[in-house]
């Protein structure tokens, strides 16, 4: 267990000196005060207005960076080491496979998490500070639930980056997979979900079939956690289409968000430790 | 004397190809042993089996006594590892990264710190490994592999990309270590310079087993003969073809009109030599004993003399 700690230790410490985690903190502060700030800007208003509409915005541009950059600090982790001949070493002290693993996959996404947790924390004291009408109980809710799913979204792209960097022979592939990724969670699944649904014109037990299909892919559980389950506009027409007559169960995309998280890392931790050296 | 490393029959392979097949071979406790072969003769997959990295499709190998495994972590506490071409975190510095894999190994704290100034780098320990010459990061990879004290020590080209000076101090330790009961187990393809230190050899050839044993025996068991050089006194060109070596292979040295080379068989050595000590016109007599390299060649290339045609 205290290996587990050591590795992950190390992972967090990289993260932190490589500036990922200041890069990632500063974005999202700047997002969330840019989208509180400008947020109403097409209403023809700037200034902070409304947090629900603010938090909306922000888990729209969320859904496409945490897996980006999930992807982008973890791709390497295994594979990386294979080329740098630091994972044969590894293997060859008193640490077992699962710990490797779970060292990295607990590092990385925690320095995910950190970064998430500063960032929006910098912003929402700032909105907090300077629009009393957004200091409630239900804010609150809000802002937790945003920083916990976000966070478990990062874990779960960073449990993806573990099964590609075990599965990738060198760096090179193992980024393209990476990137492959992304493109397919972030973009490609909910055009692909519409396409279909346009093409048969959306029967009834298609209609019925859908809003499950989307928890088949993180980003929209995370969407929908934050947005859908409470009654809130997602700007962003293809996935409302999709989801617009349907009520969730909250424990429904909790438990989507949870076994998101850790699934990927499950999987890494199965290839990895049938893996030959 | 006890065996650190005993391997029985061991077969491993990958689908229909054979990486090892039945190679039994032993290292004896605290000695400097070789382990020997062209690329692809086994001899990575057998240090993974040692580690316990991967695990025999038949056949057994014990280490100090046990059967290596990765559940075997006790065990490879007491083993020391060096892989080839190790680059390292380039991001961290060398004493970030010793002390890193000196929690892992569970070795006691400021040990890492010692071993890097043993290893020559105490000077370089705030730089980052990323800026490390190819030798100093095989140094830092003495130094890990020194790590908890270990018993078995398995170092994989340990010393390429160092300098003579460094060369020297690496074989130093390696004989401080093995002078205190500690086994050494060398894979290496720097045959001339890897040979006087060595006590014994493995020598694998496309997964089999070629030969082991100690370095006389070894040339003994291949039949190489000798090279005495014998520089004449000015004056007594060829001399020695006419009388009493007629019926050896004497011959010039190429480019030199006194120096004669004649090659003879380990036993009648000495018979030569002291022949040769009472004869007045020879000035000078040296003895090049039959190379590793040679020995590797021969057994490594075609089979043995006494082996089954």
């Amino acid at each position: 267990m205290s290996a587990i700690v050591d590795v992950a230790y190390k992972e967090f410490r990289d993260g932190f000196r490589n500036r990922w985690m200041l890069a990632i903190t500063c974005l999202f502060a700047v997002l969330a005060l840019g989208i509180a700030y400008f947020g109403a800007v097409t209403a023809g208003r700037i200034g902070f207005t409304s947090f629900d509409a603010t938090v909306a915005s922000l888990t729209t541009l969320t859904a496409l960076v945490i897996p980006l950059i999930g992807l982008l600090i973890a791709y390497d982790t295994i594979v990386g080491e294979r080329d740098s001949g630091t994972l044969l070493l590894m293997l060859s002290y008193p640490l077992s496979r699962v710990e490797l693993v779970a060292g990295k996959f607990l590092g990385h996404s925690a320095v995910l998490a950190v970064a998430t947790i500063a960032g929006i924390g910098v912003a929402v004291a700032l909105i907090q500070i300077m629009t009393p009408s957004a200091r409630t109980a239900a804010a609150w809710v809000d802002i937790v639930r945003f920083v916990a799913s976000a966070s478990l979204l990062g874990a779960s792209f960073v449990g993806m980056a573990c099964v590609i960097s075990i599965c990738s022979r060198d760096k090179s592939r193992a980024t393209g997979l990476a990137l492959l990724t992304w493109f397919v969670a972030v973009l490609l699944f909910d055009l692909l979900l519409l396409a279909v649904l346009v093409v048969s014109g959306g029967n009834a037990t298609e209609r019925a079939v859908y809003p499950y299909l989307l928890l088949l892919n993180p980003v929209d559980v995370f969407r929908l956690v934050n947005l859908v389950g409470l009654g809130r506009g997602a700007g962003n027409d293809v996935f409302m289409a999709m989801t617009a007559d349907h009520a969730y169960q909250p424990a429904i995309l909790y438990g989507a968000i949870i076994a998101w998280a850790t699934g990927p890392f499950v999987l890494a931790l199965a290839i990895f430790r049938k893996q030959e050296v | 004397m006890q065996n650190t490393i005993e391997i029985t029959d061991i077969c491993k392979h990958y689908g229909p190809t054979f990486a090892l097949n039945g190679v039994s071979a032993m290292v004896p406790q605290g000695k400097v042993v070789g382990l020997l072969g062209h690329n692809g003769a086994g001899k990575s997959t057998l240090i993974k089996l040692a580690l316990g990295l991967i695990a025999p499709t038949a056949g057994r190998i014990s280490i100090l006594g046990q059967e290596p495994s990765a559940a075997a972590h006790e065990l490879r506490k007491r083993v020391g590892y060096l892989p080839e071409n190790i680059a390292f975190y380039g991001n961290l510095t060398g004493i970030e990264v010793i002390r890193y894999l000196e929690t892992l190994k569970k070795a006691p704290k400021g040990e890492g710190t010692r071993l890097l100034e043993r290893v020559g780098l105490g000077a370089a320990v705030s730089r980052r490994v990323g800026t490390y010459s190819k030798g100093m990061r095989q140094r830092l990879g003495l130094a890990q592999a020194l790590l908890g004290s270990p018993e078995l020590l398995l170092l994989d080209e340990p010393t390429t990309g160092l300098d003579p000076i460094a060369t020297r101090d690496f074989y130093t330790i390696m004989h401080e270590l093995s002078s205190t009961g500690k086994t050494v187990v060398i894979c290496s393809h720097l045959l001339s310079e890897l040979e006087p230190h060595l006590d014994r050899a493995i020598i694998l050839g496309e997964g089999k087993l070629l030969a082991q044993g100690s370095m006389r025996e070894l040339r003994e068991m291949v039949g190489l003969p000798a090279t005495v050089v014998v520089r004449l006194a000015k004056g007594s060109d060829g001399f020695l073809h006419e009388h009493w070596m007629s019926g050896l292979p004497v011959r010039l040295r190429p480019g030199a009109t006194d120096v004669v080379e004649v090659d003879i068989p380990l036993d009648r050595k000495m018979d030569l030599l002291r022949r040769l000590i009472e004869m007045q016109d020879v000035e000078d007599i040296d003895i090049k004993q039959p190379t590793l390299a040679r020995l590797y060649e021969l057994v490594g290339t075609s089979k043995m003399p006494g082996e089954g045609s």
